[in-house]
């Protein structure tokens, strides 16, 4: 699974080719809306006089058919879907804008690409509504001030989807939605014929062998359903980069445990090193330890300005309460799968998750559950608390070491459940500041920041 | 020359039929999908182009500006962004669509009741309010009715009804301009 293409995330410099990839995206866009015959404002406006409705059915087509294909690539986990540009939701300003723009287009008789092959295709009245466009969009721009607060929050509801909305699956969502639009295309038909006098007959009969196809691979897409989460996980990718090998180096920083890495020769000696980027399982990462950070990294990371960590605490709420690390959010593994669409959308772009057991087991268990989800940047307590007191708690009273403990279970017996009171719990930076550690942490940016979508 | 001539005088051709013309719009949407992870858009594009004359011209007024300033604050290059080539792109293949078609032809579209003039008119005022309403939603009937749609974006389809629910109440007031 390999798609969308990480090179084409964005146009840059660095791959000329994305800018030639998104022409050609928007040149078949103009083509085809010029085809349909959208560079006819009339046809157009027919839609919102009855006269005919191809606005509706070309529409309704495309977004059924794009999204029969985009679900059964999903399904089929060719596409990764949490790298597909979901628009966010903003229910006021999208609802006032929308009707806003339903008065633009019947009053000027276009949307903004259709104006566009209107206006490159010779219709004034199309290059007169890409001229006011400008000036509306230029308006907005400096009117927008007024209402920023509104405009950021007001009905943010963040990147969510239908199948969300009505508790459901996102295949159930895409046969639903096909059915009822090839309904209302039939629907549409009886109208043109009755309000427009439109001669059935002369429409093809293909129509109903396409409706049919389009039904079918709806259905498809039901039965094809959603990946596993254990084929989520196998199809996980980490990006790291580490210094070629040249002379100067002996072996690589990150000790790889199985596959070679490739590795580029650097022929200048002594200089800044080469960095090779090298494509890593979750499998790999977890074997090579990258994933990892010691309980110096994870104390330091509340106050690098960069990141923005959060300790999820996994373990039972019985040892959660017995002790946990200052400001740890305490969500036992059991329900962290129902926790996932909150941590896929609601924290910062820096958010860093560092997931706690009492060692390792079932913090590394999390992680694979939050990796198989496609949450970003989640790391794993080396260690786990048992690690943690025994770096930070010299000075703790109140809690002994056992000689024996079992796997996962606490290393340490506690007077009382004082849960994060104790000294260890928030180290001192001070008494702390130096301290050194491998750093493990590399802050992936998620994809649909500011940079995806039309805004 | 000649050819270039008889390149603007090809025979009209008819329309695409519309769920055929809609079959092609789904495949290319699609395909945008797969390869770039982003849908389609027009709106974002004229905003940017918007930010880059005035940037050109007021800069300091662009770093004064917050909706201005996300876009081509500092250094930023506000054409520097995906949306950009696709609205070139889509003004090409209007273009060849329009000249391969025998469809390129200089004249205004209007209803039967109207003149040239209030159609250009009408044009730049529903051009403005367009797109004032399109960056108000953050994205116009491709970027969030087509594109939105077909992830099943929930702000999306809200958009979309609100799209349709505005032409249609309107309809009937300016029925003159059509009809």
């Amino acid at each position: 699974m390999n798609f969308p293409l990480d090179s084409l995330s964005a146009v840059s410099t660095a791959n000329p080719w994305s800018y030639l990839v998104f022409g050609l995206v928007g040149f078949a866009f103009g083509l085809t809306l010029e085809m349909a015959g959208f560079g006819d404002s009339r046809k157009l406006a027919g839609q919102f006089y009855f006269r005919e409705l191809t606005v509706f059915k070309v529409m309704f087509t495309a977004i059924a058919v794009a999204m029969v294909l985009l679900f059964g690539a999903v399904g089929l986990d060719v596409i990764d879907f949490s790298h597909v540009w979901v628009n966010p939701t903003y229910l006021d300003s999208g609802l006032l804008g929308g009707l806003i723009m339903g008065v633009g287009f019947i009053i000027g008789g276009f949307c903004p690409t259709t104006s566009l092959a209107s206006a490159s295709s010779g219709r004034i009245d199309g290059m007169m509504f890409m001229a006011g466009g400008f000036v509306g969009a230029f308006v907005f721009g400096e009117t927008e001030q007024l209402f920023d607060g509104w405009y950021n929050s007001a009905g943010y509801l963040g990147r969510l989807t239908l199948d969300q909305v009505f508790s459901t699956t996102a295949p159930m969502v895409v046969v639903a939605i096909v059915l009822v639009a090839l309904v209302l295309m039939w629907v549409a038909e009886q109208i043109e014929r009755v309000v427009a006098n439109k001669d059935l007959a002369s429409e093809p009969a293909l129509r109903k062998y396409g409706a049919l196809t389009l039904a079918l691979m709806a259905l498809g897409v039901v039965v094809i359903g959603t990946p596993s989460l254990e084929s989520r996980y196998q199809s996980a990718q980490f990006k790291r980069s580490e210094p070629a090998l040249s002379a100067g180096n002996a072996k690589p920083l990150m000790g790889a445990a199985s596959a070679p890495a490739p590795i580029a020769q650097s022929t200048v000696p002594a200089a800044k090193p080469q960095m090779v980027t090298r494509t890593l399982s979750a499998d790999e990462m977890l074997s090579a330890r990258l994933v990892y950070v010691t309980p110096a990294e994870a104390f330091k990371a509340r106050f690098q300005q960069s990141i923005k960590p959060i300790y999820l605490d996994v373990r039972n709420e019985a040892d959660f309460n017995l002790y946990h690390l200052a400001g740890a959010v305490n969500v036992p593994l059991a329900h962290l799968q129902s926790k996932v669409p909150a941590l896929l959308t609601e924290p910062a772009a820096n958010t860093v998750f560092i997931t706690i057991g009492n060692d390792e087991k079932m913090a590394t268990q999390a992680w694979k559950l939050l990796v198989a989800n496609r949450v970003p940047n989640v790391y794993i307590l080396e260690g786990g608390v048992n690690q943690w007191i025994a770096t930070f708690g010299a000075e703790d009273t109140g809690l002994k070491a056992l000689v024996k403990a079992d796997d996962d279970q606490l290393r340490y017996s506690f007077a009382s459940a004082l849960g994060d009171r104790y000294k260890s719990c928030a180290p001192s930076p001070i008494e702390y500041e130096k301290l050194s550690f491998e750093p493990r942490i590399v802050l992936q940016l998620k994809r649909d920041k500011g940079g995806g979508g039309c805004g | 020359m000649n050819a270039i001539r008889s390149l603007f005088r090809r025979p009209e051709k008819a329309y695409l039929h519309p769920y055929l013309a809609g079959a092609i719009l789904g495949v290319v949407l699609f395909l945008a999908f797969l390869l770039t992870g982003n849908g389609l858009g027009s709106s974002g594009a004229t905003s940017r182009i918007d930010a880059a004359l005035v940037d050109l011209v007021a800069p300091a007024h662009v770093d004064q500006t917050p909706y201005l300033l996300k876009m081509a604050g500092g250094n930023k290059n506000p054409l520097d962004d995906w949306i950009v080539p696709v609205f070139f792109g889509a003004l090409l293949g209007g273009f060849v669509s329009g000249v391969w078609n025998g469809r390129f032809k200089l004249v205004t579209n209007k209803g039967p009741r109207i003149s040239n003039r209030m159609r250009w008119f009408m044009a730049f005022l529903g051009g403005m309010i367009f797109l004032y309403g399109a960056r108000m939603a953050r994205g116009c009937t491709s970027g969030q009715a087509l594109s939105g749609g077909a992830t099943l974006a929930a702000g999306s389809w809200v958009i979309m009804l609100a799209i349709f629910t505005g032409a249609y109440l309107l309809a009937y007031f300016v029925r003159k301009l059509w009809t």
